[in-house]
């Protein structure tokens, strides 16, 4: 099969101003995606789909990531001119100072394809696309049209990941109904607090669930576990992960 | 009665009974199980109705496919909050006496979807259970023994008095509140008239 590298500048040659980019992998499997533009996402996956070479004809996975947004530190070298006595008399120079520049990046979502070809028995090809933010401007070209197993997986996607695929032919939500509201796999998404009773909680979980009980319930608790010796609802919390962390030494 | 003068009544040809364990002996010997499977904890319902572990030697193996012809309601499987409404309105269908299993550890508490974002975390936050089985899946045999715990439950109820079955308590309330779905969840999270939360141990 071809390199991703190779397949990107096919991209380009096949379809005018693609606007492909690869996006490394850099772990050992080394599976390299394609970060298409959604312009020209149905022109890309058409020509990927029919050319005789690549093939790509059977759709395996569909899936969305979601990218908060970020604030990046980053410490650059700069330039500047300062005022300095030198020598004894007062000269301009120039100066190499570091600097912490903060630059803010905007979240998106993404939408990521995997490829094979059933014909030429190649594969993984791994797609990209990604929206403006995760707000408002979260419309992606539906792949349904060229790839029909894309259809209940781009649903889920929406459903999950809030991703609008436009040119869908039924675009509905598919795991949740109709009339819910948020979209669970985004990593903001707060679910709903029914964790009254949780049998074996640990950690973040155990603390959902001890905040649903009252400071004499839990004193309670307490006196009957460990035999009238006083403990603190903190003590309560911390005891599962010093629990963990003899186990991991073990 | 006795126990020991009616065992030796019998011995002599004699067979004593009483209203009450005749009409629970035909009541739990007849159990029917509505025919509807949630997941892989149908998979093994469906084996332990088969020839190998046969539930037909219990009188279950009458499945029907509608909740007014079923006594037994074996919620078999992951109640995902979608499905959560039809479990309870299915419920709601069936005439007294009704009775239900949970089945593994889905039915019981969400199971290992406990945390997610669409599993109900326990058909007893809405229905009445009567016997929870644990396991995941459990085996037919769990689900056998469930049977047998059921049809000692049923032969236990007096037919007056408290504890009676619903179907001859006329202050019983025949129908469960359908929980709706809201923007968030369902609404409400939970029947506060079947369910209370146990606390937390520690």
């Amino acid at each position: 099969m071809k390199t991703v590298e190779e397949i990107r500048a096919a991209i380009e040659a096949a379809v005018a101003g693609a606007g492909v980019e690869v996006v490394p992998n850099p772990s050992p499997s080394g599976q390299h995606s394609l970060r298409i533009e959604p312009g020209h996402a149905v022109e890309v996956a058409r020509f990927l789909r029919d050319d005789a070479e690549l093939a790509l004809d059977f759709l395996s996975n569909v899936t969305g990531v979601d990218w908060l947004d970020r604030e990046i530190e980053e410490t650059l070298p700069v330039t500047r001119t300062v005022t300095k006595l030198v020598d004894g008399a007062e000269q301009t120079v120039e100066e190499m100072v570091e600097e912490t520049v903060k630059r803010f990046e905007p979240g998106f979502l993404e939408a990521v394809y995997h490829l094979y070809s059933v014909a030429r028995k190649h594969g993984p090809v791994v797609l990209r696309m990604r929206t403006v933010n995760r707000t408002d401007q979260v419309e992606l070209p539906s792949l349904t049209p060229i790839w029909r197993s894309a259809e209940f997986q781009e649903r889920e996607v929406f459903d999950l990941y809030g991703i609008v695929f436009t040119g869908h032919p039924d675009l509905r939500r598919l795991l949740m109904w109709p009339g819910f509201k948020n979209h669970p796999m985004r990593r903001d998404y707060v679910e709903p607090d029914d964790f009254e009773y949780e049998p074996t909680a640990h950690d973040r979980v155990l603390e959902r669930a001890l905040a649903h009980q009252s400071a004499a319930e839990l004193a309670a608790a307490e006196q009957a576990v460990s035999g009238g010796a006083a403990a603190s609802p903190a003590e309560a919390v911390a005891q599962p992960e010093a629990r963990q962390g003899t186990e991991a030494g073990a | 009665m006795d126990e020991a003068l009616k065992t030796e009544l019998g011995r002599q040809g004699i067979f004593v009974t009483t209203l009450e364990e005749l009409y629970n002996w035909g009541r739990r010997s007849s159990l029917w199980p509505m025919q509807f499977g949630l997941a892989c904890c149908a998979i093994e319902m469906i084996a332990t109705t088969m020839a190998r572990y046969d539930l037909a030697r219990f009188g279950g193996e009458v499945f029907r496919p509608s909740p007014r012809q079923a006594d037994l309601m074996i919620v078999s499987g992951t109640v995902t909050k979608k499905m959560a409404p039809a479990v309870v309105r299915l419920y709601n269908q069936m005439a007294d006496p009704r009775y239900v299993i949970a089945m593994g550890a889905c039915a019981i508490s969400g199971g290992p979807f406990k945390q997610g974002y669409n599993v109900l975390k326990g058909i007893d936050r809405y229905i009445p259970v009567d016997v929870c089985i644990p396991g995941c899946p459990p085996r037919p045999e769990a689900l056998i023994h469930a049977f047998m715990t059921l049809q000692k439950k049923i032969d236990g109820q007096p037919l007056t008095g408290e504890g009676r079955p619903r179907h001859l308590d006329a202050g019983a309330r025949g129908e469960f509140p359908v929980p709706v779905y809201g923007e968030h969840d369902l609404e409400p999270a939970s029947n506060p008239g079947v369910w209370s939360a146990p606390k937390v141990k520690r």
